[in-house]
């Protein structure tokens, strides 16, 4: 049966033409959180680490730096971008539009942000395979959030996947997408609220996993005339515990389950089936099939075919890579200040107003977001800022050709750790940071180890939070640099 | 090259608060009692000012801007008074504000009075700063000492120097601060400490602790000049005159360009260099009596003693060691206390330095008194190493 239908046809013109993912570094053992409530749950018990946004990620910085793994080889045009997300920090901001000027996308693009529900990404990946132009950039990046204690704050993650779509170099196929409706409130999350409410999980997993997703994923399969026996690979994001295992067993399901978040991650919100997707595409080979169910309110069921150009695939940074790029942090009260979930005192600096002059900014942008510089046309020196004149040889700015320092890497020159300041997560590590022999500027360092930082650190670069505007409720971003793990573990 | 004022301006009236915790006191008051002390060094009567330069770092406390606060506390009339404001080097600023008048003709009798009220934040430390609209878009919030540990790590890597090196020279630097300064009754610290009580102190910016940072004061100072041929015919004799007075300020290139270490700070050099020349100085090291240095932070006084030519590059931290800018060194440094104990009111600390410097050369220090001083020099940085302005001047006695 499987060799007649190896040949299926795709459903869309359109496939997967590449992809990116993120996970934040740090990770807190789940033990370190029991340990935590033990004094009102004795029998708490914890496995593995869950991953948390550091003070300056949120939803957005990690759907920039999926985005830039999946757009490192700049291969394919994109003129659309669809940035997937329940946790993004405004409810009226289009961050779909400042995602595409933060990843250098052309201002020629559709955006659009879909929302609302724990499957907007795979309903987004369905929706962007059936749209019709050059390319897209899809993103799906989550942080949900779960109150103290609740069985959810072990279970959720974080984490933010990226896929590049198109007609030419497609790495797999879409076979067959279905999705269905319904009104099972298995868990809401009110605007303005911090947390989800969950109704009781023996619920959902018998009339929401059992009933409702079998259901899809047999029109789906039927849809491309393939059986379960067909399908080699597994994904499933839903925030239960051993939630794919359990689906598998409903189905009867016995290809390879693929839940690469649960050990060392946490449930990503609608980036999870996502994110499953990536780590099902770094196991697969050509003509291997995977069948992904994103579920809320109903569910979505997509079969995706990989062809013969994934064997040759190497993503920037695929979810693998940045599994394995971790910080432990064992300060249960630094996991909750990280997340705004604990305020403590850090006295009466922090009172600093952070006012953005938003007209400021929009002069700026292409300096603070997109992180240019500007080489002169005139003696050569990379510089950033960039002001009316070169730094070198006075030549006027109008002669300067933009150079992003985004994707560069560099080493610090100095450095210090800076307990004085006001600094959500202290101490502020900051130093020079000098790319190459060309650029160079003070920068902060962020996501820092034990270890420390030293001089001649190597760093790669981090759209992240500045600082918060407290009395406004503005985010400020800008880069900054993260010591980059890969070098010096290679030494 | 311009001429300069070399012995065109003499100082003949200086004045100084009490520095420290000032709770009695705001900035009117402390405006008030240094320029009280000026006017009766002086003999002259608050009328006879023609012109006033008022400096003041920061807004948000303080007086607020305008020159207003101090023309209203002073009650000067009618006369023009400029406010200014250029970080650390601001007192330095009023007093060459001051100085250009009188030997452009402009003014006969001008004041140079500066001052800051730190203690009205409600913390220790410095008030985190702003630095306009776009640079606050990206530059990261160091607080000083952060800004003043770059330059620690940067000559430590270029000198190859170890952590513990580093951390007694700068101890040390500290250490004859705080002996020094029991010496100053104006002072705002006037207690001795042991070498490892500073050396073991906390960390505030790596790799500086609690003593390698300056006391945050209240306090302010004044100086009255005018022409030696004024001076004279009010009866002066031994005249305290400004020999140089410069300021660099940077142009951004260390903290954009490649080519700086972090070992130094260019803009010391290049005024320094200016001063040497218009005061006609061409060995620093031996024609200094004693230095005045914005010792903001332990290892900022390491590196200006390179800066200013008084130690070889890389041959600070054995100076220091040596005791060469000790009270009884070859050059004492901080004589005073410095910065560190005397204390820093932003706006006032290069009026402090020059009152130090004017009471030496007339023999009215005190127990601290050095012996025959002739010429002293007067330094601040503003800002931080590696984005900062530099003031340095010359005073001494006119031949």
């Amino acid at each position: 049966m499987a060799e007649v239908l190896a040949s299926a046809s795709p459903a869309s013109a359109r496939g997967i033409t590449g992809f990116g993912a993120y996970v934040p570094r740090l990770r807190i053992p789940r033990s370190v959180i029991a340990d935590a409530h033990r004094w009102m749950a004795p029998g708490g018990r914890g496995r593995g680490r869950k991953a948390f946004c550091n003070w300056d990620e949120d939803a957005l910085t990690m759907a920039v730096d999926a985005g830039r793994a999946a757009l490192a080889d700049r291969r394919h045009p994109i003129d659309a971008i669809v940035l997937a997300s329940t946790s993004m920090p405004n409810d009226d901001l289009q961050h779909s539009a400042v995602a595409a000027t933060v990843l250098d996308l052309p201002a020629e693009i559709r955006s659009i942000d879909p929302g609302c529900s724990q499957r907007a990404g795979t309903s987004a990946l369905i929706a962007a395979l059936a749209a019709t132009g050059e390319g897209t950039l899809l993103l799906a990046s989550d942080r949900p959030l779960a109150k103290p204690a609740s069985p959810q704050e072990q279970l959720y993650g974080a984490g933010a996947a990226a896929f590049t779509l198109g007609s030419e170099g497609v790495i797999a196929n879409l076979l067959a997408a279905e999705s269905s409706a319904a009104p099972l409130v298995d868990h809401f999350r009110r605007r303005g609220s911090d947390f989800d409410y969950y109704w009781e999980e023996r619920w959902i997993r018998e009339e929401g996993f059992a009933k409702l997703v079998s259901a899809t994923v047999d029109r789906a399969l039927d849809s491309c005339a393939l059986q379960l026996g067909d399908i080699q690979y597994l994904v499933f994001g839903a925030s239960a515990a051993n939630a794919t295992s359990l689906l598998a067993r409903n189905l009867g399901f016995d290809g390879k389950i693929i839940d690469p978040l649960g050990e060392d991650c946490g449930f990503a919100g609608c980036a999870d089936p996502l994110l499953g997707l990536i780590g099902a595409l770094e196991q697969a080979s050509a003509g291997e099939r995977i069948l992904v169910v994103g579920f809320g309110q109903g569910c979505d069921a997509l079969v995706l075919e990989a062809t013969g150009q994934l064997d040759h695939y190497r993503p920037a940074r695929g979810l693998a890579r940045t599994l394995c790029e971790s910080v432990e942090v064992d300060a249960y009260l630094r996991m909750l200040s990280a997340q705004g979930l604990y305020q403590p005192d850090f006295g009466m600096r922090g009172e600093k107003e952070v006012r953005t002059a938003l007209t400021d900014l929009y002069r700026s942008v292409d300096q603070v977001w997109k992180f240019e510089a500007g080489r002169c046309g005139a003696c050569g020196t990379l510089q950033f800022p960039q002001l009316a004149y070169c730094i070198a040889c006075r030549a006027p700015a109008s002669q300067f050709e933009p150079e992003r320092l985004a994707d560069k890497t560099g080493h610090l020159v100095t450095y210090t750790a800076d307990w004085l300041t006001y600094h959500p997560s202290p101490p502020l590590y900051a130093g020079f940071v000098q790319f190459g022999d060309s650029a160079r500027l003070l920068m902060e360092v962020t996501d820092v180890g034990p270890e420390g930082i030293s001089e001649g650190t190597l760093v790669r670069m981090a759209f992240r939070i500045k600082d918060f505007d407290k009395s406004r409720g503005w985010t400020r971003y800008f880069w900054k640099a993260v010591p980059d793990l890969d070098s010096s573990e290679a030494g | 090259m311009a001429q300069g004022i070399k012995d065109r301006v003499a100082i003949i009236g200086m004045g100084c608060s009490r520095f420290g915790e000032r709770w009695d006191a705001g900035t009117t008051e402390l405006l008030a009692e240094a320029f009280d002390e000026a006017l009766a060094d002086a003999g002259i009567g608050a009328g006879e000012i023609d012109a006033a330069w008022f400096g003041s770092g920061l807004d948000f406390i303080n007086v607020g801007n305008s020159a207003i606060p101090a023309s209203t506390a002073l009650r000067l009339d009618g006369i023009p008074v400029t406010r200014l404001e250029n970080m650390c080097a601001t007192g330095t600023e009023a007093l060459r504000g001051a100085a250009y008048a009188v030997a452009a003709g402009a003014a006969d009798i001008a004041l140079a009075i500066g001052a800051e009220k730190l203690k009205d934040t409600g913390y220790g430390g410095l008030p985190p700063s702003y630095k306009g609209t776009f640079n606050d878009q990206w530059l990261p919030p160091v607080s000083a000492p952060g800004g003043f540990a770059q330059l620690a790590s940067g000559y430590a890597a270029r000198y190859s120097v170890s952590r513990d090196d580093l951390k007694r020279a700068m101890a040390h630097v500290s250490w004859k601060s705080h002996e020094n300064g029991v010496l100053s009754p104006k002072a705002h610290i006037r207690k001795r400490l042991t070498m490892e009580q500073i050396i073991d102190a906390p960390i505030i910016a790596e790799p500086l602790g609690l003593f390698d940072c300056c006391g945050v004061s209240d306090g302010a100072a004044a100086a009255i000049v005018t022409t030696p041929e004024i001076a004279r015919s009010l009866g002066f004799t031994d005249l305290v005159t400004i020999k140089a007075i410069q300021l660099s300020v940077s142009s951004g290139r260390e903290s954009t360009m490649t080519d700086w270490d972090g070992s130094y700070v260019p803009n010391t050099r290049k005024a320094a260099a200016l001063a040497y020349r218009e005061a006609g100085v061409r060995d620093p090291a031996a024609e200094l009596s004693l230095v005045e240095v914005h010792d903001c932070f332990s290892i900022t006084e390491l590196v200006t003693m390179e800066d200013l030519g008084l130690s070889a590059d890389g041959g600070a931290v054995r100076d220091i060691l040596d005791g060469v800018y000790d009270r009884d060194g070859r050059i004492p440094c901080q004589i005073d206390g410095g910065l560190k104990c005397f204390g820093h009111p932003v706006g006032a600390s290069g009026l402090r330095m020059a009152y130090e410097v004017y009471t030496q050369l007339l023999g009215r220090a005190g127990e601290r008194q050095l012996a025959a001083p002739s010429l002293g020099l007067t330094h601040n940085l503003g800002g931080v190493p590696y984005l900062g302005l530099v003031a340095v001047s010359l005073l001494g006695l006119m031949a």
